[in-house]
């Protein structure tokens, strides 16, 4: 049943390699048993948790897949009992009926799920509207003794007939319930095809050995031939005959870049000998292909293909493992050649357990029992889709990132791992909390890199944000920024995250000497430094208070007095507070306060709070405020020193203020000096206060 | 002027006045005496006059009795290190041979050349000197009672006294600065990464400590303690290196180990050689005080081109070969590359030729906070430690200065015309001190007084320092 799967990326059962795959040395029975214990703990692949139920693969029940849509559809009697659609994506599933008229090749539901295309014939597709009359309609293919290999929708509205002679694009109006040629486009012996709906993209396989890829581009109302490549083949057969099959070739989207990824099979005597790889062609934008990848598989057998978060997942069924491959990662260049080693230890995916159908309660089949991984009924699809037809069940193949952690000892390869992979934000926090509580263990100098990797990472989406906040100005006239920044990648930890969740508890730790959790403050500084990004005053906070704390009071004037620890009003507050633990704390904040220059109401208030009265108003004075300062504040300052002379000083003075300002020395009853006039006619009597003429 | 024989040390002693309270045994008092081969009775007679002098004062003021005996020739100096503990300083005052009326040269006390303030700065500054290498005069009374006091003075400053120049000694004594290296940020935090990375890798060091161009960038050690070592660092093991560099003693280059990346490393204080295990090892021990703990450590000092690292490490680890090579492999090229980064950084960020043009300027800023100091009155040079770039007649005008600032708390301006050309203004904001020297013809006070705040507004404009 299984060969009227419409998909081309099943396990591979090329003849050859499953010859090899009886011989290879691993013997997968009596090893899993002793180590399955620790490979669940550590493996990093797993099986969705919700995967999608349907009836089992039967000989009443036939069971096809939609990879363009993920969805699939379980087919009772030709479709004259029922037709059930189930998708990834849907909550509920879709269900019709068809008459049966015969096998049915292929089924397909229309992006939108309005119309749902069926091939029973080499000749002809048919047509069904889910809304409306479930009245059939249908289109031959138009080359004269074609045989149509299959369909693709390539819009809610456009279809592609694939024969074995070229491509035919019809419009198919559900309302009229008629389907019109738009575009035909002919082409040499088409052996197969692999349909990509990023493109969307069409791939179609010429010549006799099969080896020659011509990409065809299914744009809107268009077909548009891209250039054709050559797969390379190690020994041309004599007679010419198929080299490269449809199940060793499929596209994915890696790193937003659309690939061929082409399985080539090598025949291993001795272990010593090259493996299998995985070619990946890079299908460019402007329609060039190159060969660019080569991911180096060490072992033969039948493989299947996922991608998973930019990520390569090779299952091998003989070794019941999964390698896992990065294209940005662990390359050694041979010319324009990229060659490629896993970058995680191949290991199984995670055990899944099947619960009993809700419906089947018949004794013994209702035991929870262990799912049987890498199975013979299990196909792969794209992207990440894997089926177990005889089962009744569809996954979706996930990443668990937290075990991955314990799986890649290296620190800063693990850390370049994680910042290419989705939602690594929490994990990553968590790796370098690991790191710091390590203690001296882990070695300052990879804290310091890892630092530097995240802020390369930090600093790029800054940038990105800056730019991207500067087009929305100038576009939009100064309308304010949108609070969420759709632009912000998983891998991005800022400062405020990297405090909260990974600097602060680490802080706190007690066994923890304090020299340590400065010296790496320090260094999460000077990384932020290195890559321009204006370290927030909480760093600092933090710096400071860890100081403080240990009485380590000198340190913290020497970084004050490099200003290593950025000026802000805050800091300088800070500052103000320590004044009684550490005098010169005073000093440091009047600076910082004099630097900032936007502080002189501070420096001020600071200076008559400790009674410096005159150099509070010299400083008033020399920084140009002398004419708008309140004359009260000062006064009432100087009242309190208890220094009479000081008074006298300060009264003076505004009244020569007064007299410059206003010609005259009397304050003006805005001012609420007037205690302060009669203070200073009680202190020194009313001749003396007989003002300067 | 003319200087006959420069003012010089006549004599110094440590006594406690406890120590031989019966009559008769007033040797028992005295502790160490400098020169040594004086005789007993002279030496008995010159710590006397001292405590009676300070006995004497102290029925005027109980909390700070005398703290010199100003004498025709001499001047003596008092210091209570410790409680009951005091130090004695003689310095003579400068002679000048003058003509007498029967036309026979005679000469001249200088009395108020010399300057208290200087002076028992100078005193203070032995005591700590000794305290950092030989630890208190208490510390010693415990483990050993008076003969290992006796001995650890004896042997500390027979050697140390001949290295005062008492004669050279200024207002930047007085102060007791450490000079700082002007630093961006990054690259300080550069250094700061560098030291960390070599603590968490060598746990034995305890603190550390970076110089460059015999300035301090960073000190792991209390602010007291790296004043006395900066001191002991830039006036004592960089010139007697830098000496035996001229000399050509030992080789600046690191090539000993074949196969080591090339580096300008090399231990001031560490092991003479790194490949003979046979070579002497010279670390000093010092005695810190962090909080009120006390701790002895062992002193080791890298330098590579001009930057230079104290290394100080607990004094119960048994220094080994194998740590040194070790600490030189990790050390020496990053040190190297960090130094060259730094004078790289410095050269170009140092606006060109400012220092001449300004030459009319010369200035003393001192910061009681952090010991700030910097001097362009000073050329201080490792190979001749203390050359003055103004007349001494200034100097002394500086220090007078000086001392009316210790008198008072207020903040104070004080603008002194000299006899030559020069006007000399002192500046006190808070805990700051400026000293400006200004040579310029016909200025008028208000002129002055420009210029002075023009010296503020460029080279202090990132302080609060009040005009």
């Amino acid at each position: 049943m299984l060969n009227k799967m419409p998909s081309p990326s099943t396990w591979v059962t090329v003849s050859v390699s499953s010859v090899s795959c009886d011989c290879l040395p691993v013997s997968a029975g009596s090893s899993m048993a002793g180590s399955e214990i620790l490979e669940q703990e550590s493996s990093y692949l797993e099986l969705c948790r919700t995967p999608v139920r349907f009836e089992e693969i039967s000989s009443v029940n036939n069971v096809f897949f939609d990879e363009a849509n993920k969805q699939v559809f379980a087919v009772r009697a030709g479709g004259a009992v029922g037709v059930v659609v189930r998708g990834l994506d849907e909550k509920q599933p879709i269900s019709f009926r068809l008459e049966d008229k015969g096998e049915i090749k292929s089924i397909k539901l229309s992006p939108g799920n309005r119309i749902v295309a069926v091939q029973r014939s080499g000749k002809s597709v048919d047509f069904c509207n889910l809304m409306g009359e479930a009245t059939e309609y249908s289109q031959e293919c138009r080359g004269r003794n074609c045989y149509v290999l299959g369909f693709c929708w390539t819009s809610p509205n456009e279809i592609v007939f694939i024969t074995d002679q070229g491509l035919e694009l019809y419009q198919v109006q559900a309302e009229k319930r008629s389907v019109k040629l738009i575009k035909s486009m002919g082409t040499s012996f088409v052996n197969w095809f692999v349909f990509s709906s990023e493109g969307p993209t069409l791939l179609l396989s010429l010549t006799p050995l099969g080896n020659v890829l011509q990409p065809v581009l299914a744009k809107v109302g268009n077909l548009v031939k891209l250039t054709k490549f050559e797969v390379e083949v190690p020994v041309i057969p004599k007679p010419p005959r198929l080299c490269l099959t449809e199940p060793d070739v499929t596209t994915a989207v890696i790193y937003g870049q659309l690939y061929v990824v082409v399985l080539r099979h090598r025949v291993r005597t001795t272990p010593s000998q090259a493996g299998s790889e995985v070619w990946l062609y890079h299908l460019s934008r402007d329609g060039h292909t190159c060969k660019i990848h080569v991911l180096q598989l060490n072992s033969t057998g039948c493989f299947a293909t996922n991608v998973v978060d930019n990520l390569v997942v090779i299952h091998h069924r003989a070794s019941k493992t999964s390698m896992v491959f990065d294209i940005q990662l662990k390359k050694v260049s041979e010319g324009p050649v990229k060659l490629h080693q896993p970058v995680l230890p191949s290991l199984p995916i995670c055990p899944f357990t099947i619960q009993p159908r809700a419906g089947a309660s018949l004794g013994a089949g209702t035991a929870v029992t262990t799912c049987e991984l890498y199975s013979t009924s299990w196909i792969v699809f794209r992207p990440d889709i894997i089926m177990d037809a005889g089962l009744g069940y569809l996954w979706s193949l996930r990443l668990r990132l937290p075990r991955i952690v314990a799986t890649l000892p290296d620190r800063l390869q693990l850390v370049d791992f994680l910042l290419l992979r989705r939602d690594c934000r929490p994990v990553l926090l968590n790796v370098c909390s690991q790191l710091l509580s390590g203690g001296q263990a882990g070695g300052l100098a990879v804290v310091s890199l890892v630092f530097d990797k995240l802020n390369s990472v930090y600093k790029e989406w800054l940038e990105a944000d800056k730019s991207d906040a500067a087009a929305l100005d100038g576009g939009a006239g100064g309308r304010p920024p949108t609070p969420h920044k759709p632009v912000r990648s998983h891998a991005v930890v800022d400062q405020w995250e990297m405090y909260t969740s990974v600097l602060v508890p680490f802080a706190e730790s007690k066994t923890i000497s304090y020299k340590f959790v400065i010296a790496v403050l320090m260094e999460y500084i000077r990384s932020l430094t290195q890559f321009h990004i204006h370290a927030q005053h909480y760093l600092y906070e933090l710096v400071i208070n860890t100081l403080v704390r240990n009485n380590a009071f000198y340190q913290l004037h020497q970084l004050l007095q490099y200003h290593v620890l950025s000026d802000s009003k805050k800091l300088a507050c800070l500052m103000l507070s320590l004044e009684s633990f550490y005098p010169p704390a005073h000093q440091l904040a009047l600076d910082m306060l004099k630097r900032l220059s936007t502080a002189n109401d501070e420096i001020v208030e600071v200076l008559l709070s400790k009674g410096r009265v005159l150099a509070a108003l010299r400083f008033v004075r020399a920084s140009g405020g002398a004419d708008i300062m309140s004359a009260r504040k000062f006064l009432e300052a100087a009242s309190h020193v208890g220094d009479s002379l000081l008074f006298f000083c300060v009264f003076k003075f505004f009244e020569q203020r007064n007299q410059r300002l206003r010609n005259s020395p009397h304050f003006n009853p805005g001012e609420h000096c007037e205690p302060f006039v009669e203070y200073f006619k009680k202190l020194f009597g009313e001749d003396d206060f007989t003002p300067l003429q | 002027m003319d200087v006959l024989g420069a003012h010089s040390l006549v004599a110094f002693a440590v006594y406690n006045p406890r120590f031989g309270s019966n009559e008769g045994e007033e040797y028992k008092k005295l502790l160490y005496y400098y020169p040594e081969d004086v005789e007993i009775n002279e030496k008995i007679k010159t710590i006397g006059l001292c405590e009676a002098i300070v006995q004497f004062s102290r029925t005027f003021s109980r909390q700070s009795p005398a703290r010199a005996l100003h004498t025709q020739k001499n001047r003596h100096h008092f210091y209570e290190a410790e409680e009951h503990f005091w130090m004695v300083m003689v310095v003579k005052n400068p002679v000048v041979m003058k003509e007498n009326s029967e036309g026979k040269s005679v000469p001249e006390y200088q009395e108020d050349v010399l300057l208290d303030s200087v002076y028992n700065a100078v005193l203070r500054q032995t005591y700590t000197m000794f305290k950092l290498f030989k630890g208190t005069f208490g510390m010693a009374m415990e483990q050993g009672g008076v003969e290992t006091l006796k001995r650890r003075l004896q042997e500390f400053f027979s050697r140390y006294l001949l290295t005062l120049r008492l004669e050279q000694c200024d207002l930047i004594d007085t102060l007791g600065g450490i000079s700082f290296f002007p630093l961006d940020k990054m690259t300080y935090l550069k250094i700061q990464s560098f030291i960390s990375m070599v603590e968490f890798s060598f746990a034995h060091i305890q603190f550390t400590a970076f110089l460059y161009n015999e300035q301090l960038v960073w000190s792991g050690l209390e602010q007291d303690d790296m004043r006395t070592l900066f001191k002991y660092l830039t006036t004592s093991l960089f010139p007697s290196t830098i000496e035996a560099e001229l000399a050509g003693k030992e080789s600046p280059i690191h090539v000993s180990f074949p196969g080591y990346s090339q580096h300008y490393g090399r231990f001031l204080l560490g092991p003479r050689s790194l490949t003979d295990p046979n070579s002497p090892l010279r670390v000093p021990k010092i005695h810190v005080y962090i909080g009120s703990r006390h701790s002895e450590l062992h002193l080791i000092v890298y330098k590579a081109l001009s930057a230079a690292v104290c290394f100080l490490v607990d004094a119960t680890v048994v220094l080994t070969l194998d740590f040194f090579q070790r600490l030189d492999t990790l050390v020496g090229p990053q040190l190297t590359l960090l130094a060259s980064d730094i004078a790289e950084q410095y050269s170009s960020n140092r606006k060109p030729a400012s220092s001449e043009k300004d030459s009319q300027f010369k200035f003393i800023y001192f910061n009681h906070m952090n010991l700030a100091e910097k001097s362009t009155v000073h050329v201080r040079r490792a190979a001749n430690p203390s050359l003055v770039t103004v007349p001494t007649e200034l100097l002394h005008i500086l220090g007078d200065i000086n001392s009316d600032f210790a008198s008072s708390v207020e903040d104070e301006e004080v603008t002194v015309k000299a006899m030559s050309d020069y006007w000399v203004v002192g500046k006190r904001s808070d805990q700051r001190e400026l000293y400006v020297i200004l040579n310029q013809k016909n200025a008028n006070l208000i002129e002055v007084n420009e210029e002075v705040k023009k010296l503020c507004t460029t080279q202090f404009s990132n302080i609060f320092f009040l005009d």
